[in-house]
């Protein structure tokens, strides 16, 4: 299940979320947006180790992270 | 084996499903998003009317799904007084960055919050002109360059920086004048609290409430995202410290306007 949906035409690769995570699991990729942004990824690995605190989604100015978490 | 997925962060229904104009890192996104959070908690989206300013955050009825009134420079807590008074039952709130509330609309916050108008102001100090280009504003720091003040601002001559939430916080009819920042989540947190508060305390008439939110420019004060985000505690709480100035519910004279 994927915890961190990023919207990659809000994403501007600020990278303030990279900086909140506190597992360090987000990082400004290579990929462009539409606009021309750098766009913040996260691998299928920091998927499976996000704690879904979503302290990401809190500080993007963009609201660009659309967090969910499983009960199991 | 289905797990169940919860959703713990979503984008609230008051804002608009559109990217924003401003630049990568602006605090101005995190301050609408938590004004949006809070119309959605009071479930007052049909009945809310923002009050746009000038400046960086002129385009907000872009990004609010509300109704927006635009006002001319400075003069949003003006209208914001006609419209309040017009739809006594409406939320209304003014959205203004520090050139437009702290500068040429001096007069009109100051003489709206001294009547303790049942309006809710959000205000964005980024201590420069965000939209004209980064010059010089009356909330710009001892020492700050801006392209205005290119050897830094000289309170000699040029005056000191105006803190407006304690300035505020002295006038009789304010009910309520808090600082927040939203720089970490932490602080993103309290400062929704704080803004959920403002807007509560409109609707139970419990006077005028101001929250200044400390904000970065990270274009305007030439800085990546991540320095400009840490400039906000390392340089600008020192002379903005984050608090609650006044708050009329804390001690008793939350009766004070019922009769309005």
């Amino acid at each position: 299940m994927k915890k961190i949906l990023i919207d990659e035409e809000f994403c501007k690769g600020c990278g303030l979320c990279a900086e909140a995570c506190p597992k360090k699991l987000l990082k400004i990729g290579r990929k462009l947006n539409k606009q021309g942004y750098p766009l913040v990824e996260i691998d299928e690995a920091g998927q499976e180790k996000c704690i879904s605190c979503a302290l990401c989604a809190r500080i993007c100015p963009d609201v660009a992270i659309k967090v969910n978490k499983s009960d199991d | 084996m289905a797990s169940n997925v919860q959703t713990v962060f979503q984008r609230p229904s008051a804002l608009k499903e559109v990217p924003t104009h401003y630049c990568a890192g602006c605090h101005h996104g995190t301050v609408h998003r938590l004004v949006a959070e809070a119309i959605d908690q009071l479930g007052a989206q049909q009945q809310t009317i923002g009050i746009g300013s000038v400046g960086c955050s002129v385009l907000l009825y872009d990004y609010f799904d509300i109704d927006v009134v635009e006002a001319p420079h400075g003069r949003a807590p003006a209208v914001a007084t006609g419209v309040k008074h017009v739809h006594p039952d409406s939320v209304v709130f003014t959205y203004q960055g520090d050139g437009d509330l702290a500068a040429i609309g001096t007069a009109e916050i100051i003489h709206a919050a001294n009547r303790g108008e049942l309006i809710t102001v959000i205000f964005l100090n980024n201590t420069t002109y965000g939209m004209t280009g980064g010059q010089m504003a009356p909330t710009t720091l001892p020492g700050q360059v801006t392209t205005t003040s290119p050897y830094g601002r000289d309170v000699t001559t040029e005056g000191h920086p105006i803190r407006m939430a304690e300035l505020l916080a002295m006038l009789g009819g304010t009910g309520f004048s808090a600082r927040v920042a939203v720089d970490t989540p932490k602080r993103a947190i309290e400062a929704g609290r704080t803004i959920l508060k403002a807007f509560e305390m409109q609707k139970k008439k419990q006077g005028f409430a101001f929250v200044e939110v400390l904000g970065a420019c990270p274009t305007n004060w030439g800085m990546s995202a991540i320095d400009a985000n840490a400039r906000v505690e390392k340089e600008m709480m020192d002379f903005f410290p984050l608090g609650v100035y006044k708050d009329v519910t804390a001690d008793g004279e939350s009766n004070v306007f019922k009769t309005v």
